[in-house]
Order: C-alpha cells, then sequence, then structure tokens
C-alpha cells in the first residue's frame, strides 16, 4: 500500500520533471530572461487529478461546467460579444471575483484576412471587449491581462467561412 | 543554466544550419512574353570534375527572374561562342538576340577558378561587323571593338562561385538597364511548421530561394523581420515570454537585444534609413499607435495619436515622413505623417481598404494591400498622380516587401490552402511564386543590397 503510494507519485512526478526538463533546456528562443508560462502550465495539466466534485454545491458545479467554455467567437471585423456567452462569462467574472488572487490572460484572435499587422488591432479589440464585460461584472483590472495573437495562431487552416468563424475568439487562460 | 542554453543558440546560429532539402525553387507564373531575349552561353569548362557551380546557368536565371529579360534556351542556341570573336552576329539577331554572354573557366594552381567572361552587343557587333573602330588619342582611328559592352575576369573560390554568378547577374543587368541589379540580396522569412516541436522558424535565404539558413525558431509566434540597412541586423517581433516583445538580433552573431516589452502589443519594427531609429507600433494606451524609438539615446517619441488603430510604419526613403495604415476613417486607409511637423495626409481613397504602405526606393511609388471586391491584392499607386494598378490576383496577398532596387516586390499569398511567397515586378507584368518549403511561409523581407 506505501510502496504503491510512492510509485503513484513517481508515476506523476517523473513526466513532470522530464516535461519540464524537455520544455526549459532544448526551447532555444523561450531560455533567455524572463520564466515562461509554459512549465507553470505543463505542472498545472499533470497535477490537477484530485476530485473535490462532493465538495462543490449544485451552484458551483453550474459555474465550473461553465467555466470549462473558455472561448468567445466573434462576427466578421467585430468585436460585439453575442448574448450566448452571457451566463459563461458571468460564471468566469464570479470566479475571478472569489478569487482576487487569480489571473487571467485574454488572448484575441483575428482571421486571416486582411494584414498581420491590422489583424493585431481586431485581435485587440476582442480580448479588450472581453475584459471590459468581466470588469462591469466586477473583476479587478490588475487581473487581467490582454495579448493579441491576431492572425498568427489559427485554431483551424483553411479559407472557408467556417474554418473563419472559428479562428475570430478570444480565449481566456487561466 | 541560462549561460548554457545562451551558448547552444549560439552554435545553432553560428553554425547557420541549412535546412535540409528546403530551398525555395521559383515557379514563373506570368510574363516571360514581355521580357527581353538575351543569350547567356554556357561557359567554357574544360576541367575533369563538374563545377561546384554552374556559373551561367545562376546567372541565366537571375536574369530571367528580373522579368526583364528572357534567356534564349541552351537547345536553341544556333552556336556557342566562347569568345567575342567567335560570336555570328546575324545568327543571334535572326533570334530577336541583342545582348550576349559568354565566357570560360580554367582552374588554378590553388584550386581556385578563374572567370573570363564578355557580354557583347549584338547589333553594334552585326553593325560594325566586330571591328568597330573610334580616334584615339594621337587623331588615328584605332580598332575599338565597341561592341564589347564589358570584358572582366575574376578569380573566385569554389564556395563562393554562386555568390560570384550574381555579381555578375548584377554588371549584367546595369549595363543593360541603367537600373542596379539586386541579385546579390537575401530575402528574411517566417515558415510555420505546425508540426515541429519549434513550429515557429525565421529563416533567411539568398533572393532566389538558395543557402537557406535557420536563423531562429520558437514555440511561440514570430511576427514582423525587418532588414537593418547594413543588412546585418532583423528587427523581429517575438511572442517567446507570453507577450509580444520587439528585438534586434544579428544575424552573424546571434546576440539578441530586447528593445521594447510594454503591456499589450509591441510591433512592426521597422529601421530608418539611416539606421539610427526604428519606427514601431504600441498599444499601451489602448490601441495601436506608431512610435519612434532612437536606438542610441533609447527615446521613445510618440507619432500617432487618438482612439483608432494606427499601424504599418514605414519610413519614405528621404527618412523624414512615415507612411502607416490607420483606421481612423473608419476602415483601414494609408496616411502620410511628416515628421518634422506632424502634419498628416490621406494618401488612399480607391478601394475599401488599403493597408501595409511600402514607398519605392525612388519615392514614386506606394505600393499597398488594396481590398476590393476581388478581395486582398497587391496594388501600386502613383504618388504623383495618384493613378492606380492592381499587380495581383492570387489570394489573400499581404506583407509586401520591395527589392532594393525597386524592381520586384515579394509578398505572401495563398496557394494550395498554404501561405506561399510569390513575388510581381514593379510594372505587374512578371509573376513568380516560390513554392512552400516544410511550412507555411509568411512575413517575407528583402534585404537592402548586400
Amino acid at each position: 500500500m506505501q510502496l504503491n503510494k510512492v510509485l503513484k507519485g513517481l508515476l506523476i512526478a517523473l513526466p513532470v520533471l522530464a516535461m519540464t526538463a524537455c520544455s526549459s533546456s532544448d526551447d532555444a528562443a523561450s531560455s533567455t530572461g524572463d520564466a515562461t508560462n509554459q512549465s507553470g502550465a505543463v505542472e498545472t495539466t499533470v497535477v490537477s487529478p484530485i476530485d473535490q466534485a462532493g465538495q462543490l454545491t449544485e451552484q458551483e458545479l453550474k459555474e465550473q461546467a461553465l467555466r470549462e467554455t473558455q472561448t468567445i467567437y466573434f462576427a466578421f471585423d467585430n468585436s460585439t460579444i453575442a448574448g450566448d456567452y452571457e451566463e459563461m462569462l458571468a460564471a468566469h467574472a464570479a470566479y475571478l471575483s472569489k478569487n482576487p488572487s487569480l489571473r487571467v490572460t485574454i488572448e484575441g484572435h483575428a482571421d486571416e484576412r486582411g494584414t498581420p499587422e491590422y489583424n493585431i488591432a481586431l485581435g485587440e479589440r476582442r480580448a479588450q471587449a472581453v475584459a471590459n464585460y468581466l470588469q462591469a461584472l466586477g473583476v479587478q483590472a490588475d487581473q487581467i491581462s490582454i495579448v493579441s495573437y491576431g492572425e498568427e495562431k489559427p485554431l483551424l487552416l483553411g479559407q472557408s467561412d467556417d474554418v473563419y468563424a472559428k479562428n475570430r475568439r478570444a480565449v481566456l487562460v487561466y | 543554466m541560462i549561460k548554457r542554453l545562451l551558448l547552444g543558440m549560439f552554435v545553432l546560429l553560428s553554425s547557420m544550419t541549412n535546412v535540409a532539402n528546403a530551398a525555395l525553387e521559383l515557379v514563373i507564373t506570368d510574363g516571360i512574353d514581355s521580357a527581353r531575349p538575351i543569350a547567356v552561353v554556357p561557359f567554357k569548362w574544360e576541367g575533369a570534375a563538374a563545377l561546384p557551380t554552374d556559373i551561367s546557368a545562376v546567372i541565366a536565371s537571375d536574369l530571367q527572374r528580373s522579368g526583364k529579360f528572357s534567356p534564349v534556351p541552351t537547345n536553341k542556341m544556333p552556336q556557342t561562342p566562347f569568345n567575342e570573336s567567335e560570336v555570328n552576329f546575324d545568327s543571334w539577331t535572326n533570334l530577336g538576340v541583342d545582348a550576349l554572354l559568354t565566357g570560360s573557366i580554367t582552374q588554378n594552381e590553388q584550386g581556385n577558378y578563374v572567370v573570363n567572361y564578355q557580354l557583347v552587343d549584338i547589333v553594334r557587333g552585326q553593325l560594325t561587323g566586330g571591328q568597330g573602330k573610334a580616334l584615339g588619342s594621337d587623331g588615328e582611328l584605332v580598332l575599338s571593338k565597341d561592341h564589347v559592352l564589358f570584358n572582366k575576369v575574376a578569380t573566385v573560390e569554389a564556395s563562393r562561385m554562386r555568390e560570384y554568378a550574381h555579381r555578375i547577374s548584377d554588371l549584367v543587368y546595369e549595363q543593360l538597364t541603367g537600373d542596379r541589379g539586386a541579385f546579390m540580396t537575401r530575402i528574411a522569412y517566417v515558415v510555420v511548421s505546425d508540426t515541429e516541436r519549434f513550429p515557429y522558424q525565421l529563416r533567411v535565404s539568398d533572393y532566389d530561394g538558395f543557402n537557406e539558413r535557420l536563423v531562429l525558431r520558437s514555440k511561440q509566434p514570430l511576427m514582423s523581420p525587418s532588414w537593418s540597412p547594413d543588412g546585418q541586423k532583423l528587427a523581429y517581433v517575438s511572442f517567446q515570454n507570453g507577450q509580444s516583445e520587439i528585438y534586434i538580433m544579428n544575424i552573424y552573431t546571434g546576440e539578441r537585444e530586447k528593445i521594447t516589452s510594454y503591456p499589450r502589443h509591441n510591433g512592426a519594427p521597422k529601421f530608418s534609413p539611416d539606421g539610427s531609429k526604428l519606427a514601431l507600433v504600441l498599444s499601451k494606451t489602448g490601441s495601436l499607435q506608431v512610435y519612434t524609438f532612437d536606438l542610441r539615446s533609447r527615446q521613445l517619441t510618440q507619432i500617432t495619436r487618438g482612439r483608432s488603430n494606427n499601424t504599418e510604419p514605414f519610413w519614405h526613403p528621404d527618412g523624414k515622413s512615415l507612411v502607416f495604415t490607420s483606421d481612423r476613417g473608419g476602415k483601414p486607409q494609408i496616411y502620410q505623417v511628416d515628421l518634422g511637423s506632424g502634419d498628416t495626409n490621406r494618401l488612399t481613397w480607391q478601394g475599401s481598404q488599403n493597408l501595409s504602405g511600402q514607398i519605392t526606393p525612388d519615392g514614386r511609388f506606394l505600393v499597398m494591400v488594396n481590398r476590393s471586391d476581388s478581395g486582398f491584392n497587391l496594388a501600386k499607386q502613383d504618388l504623383e498622380t495618384g493613378a492606380l494598378q492592381v499587380l495581383t490576383k492570387t489570394l489573400l496577398d499581404e506583407s509586401p516587401s520591395i527589392a532594393p532596387n525597386g524592381g520586384m516586390v515579394v509578398y505572401s499569398s495563398m496557394y494550395n490552402k498554404k501561405n506561399v511567397l510569390s513575388m510581381v515586378s514593379i510594372d505587374g507584368r512578371f509573376k513568380a511564386r516560390l513554392p512552400a518549403t516544410n511550412g507555411r511561409v509568411r512575413a517575407p523581407a528583402w534585404s537592402p543590397f548586400l
């Protein structure tokens, strides 16, 4: 039993070590200066298997489910948040308000039409619209940061309207 | 630890690893008919081993890729003269050829190659029978052979043969067109290869796609490479630290310097013509604004203001003004701001949007991305008359960059659902495509003269 626990611990710890090692030692371009998000992101992914569902109220469960949606899609050349996202953003806002030490980055993205530099502006507008929405619901400004990737990180590749619609988005990243 | 990583970085950079099988092979898609026939005779070589570079083949492709010349295929040549005295002028004029380049190559005792080459004016030669005379210094008529436009000899190391071929192309181009050739230049571009561990790669190749080198790779996007006027450095945007930041990198030493890292966007860097400043774009005030950054004093000067977005700064060749894209009028259009007075004028009025303005080195034309019913295409506007000419009809054209002699524009467009680099001559006649390597190819930047 005891041994089993140790082994389990190792099973979790080893990949964490391996992954953090990889992500720092080979990433030539992200190796200098400030710490990157990557190692942090790797750790949270691995060290979250504890099921707390039993301790949550029904309301909390609902909010948790809503928070699993982190992407807001936008119409062409537009940064207006559609009504469909009201509940989902309210859940994120409630969570952030309850945990004032928590930080969220809002990534803004555009489809590939137009120039890369101007699409940065479109991505920023979308991220800003989401930031304003959360702030209106009581989230502190210093909990939110904005990064626009413009057309540099498409979710899908291709030139159809469906693909473009999926690429025009803002994503909340904790 | 960091030190070791930096060292690794240096090794990667200084070795400038060739990316295997990744040379960009250029496919001419339009405009061979309008070009001027020229003969590039295969240079004579009697050595036992093959030449490290087929010099005359490189020259012929250079001249063809300029869009101004149409080299006669070797199998259609009426003769292969290796010296001007062997040229049968009539047989070439029958093909419409008015200029012929020929030469011969030998190897010296040091193992270097001695290249003799001559450019012959076929029309003049036909007129004089190759025996043109001129008044000598003592008043006598002497044999001038004025149909020989130049006759040169050079000793070249094996490793520099290709480079020297471009040099000959430059000489031929300048002699026959009056404009400087841009064959000894490079293109920097971003390759996105989604399946690789480091999908975002900044690469540099010769202008024709040869000698491709990887200079930087990252897990996060790289944007907007831009050359310093001395051709030693690239400014670019990296998202490696979770936000955009502007860096300047020396491509020969690998040395990198972070220039700006303000909250929100840091982008669109462009060196001033004298290399002392960067024009750049920051959104720390809430929307994209153009600034200049003095590289010596580190002083930042805000150029544009307001709630609208202002981006894509490009220096006028005289260094006194910038053109930029602004949505202050609703849709993005191109404006020009005088850096002395701050006076700003709108330049573009045709098309629902105009973006990414670049001015030709002679200051005569604005090349830009024009949005019309047919989509996003490159267009050229005469800055004096305002006349607009749409140059391209490829899909989703963006990121134009003009060759330093103003003869050609390289840009990114969509082909087979992927970003590829394309080229168009400044008169719009000649069009070519550089097929994608192992990824999407974006954000090309043509180097200055090297």
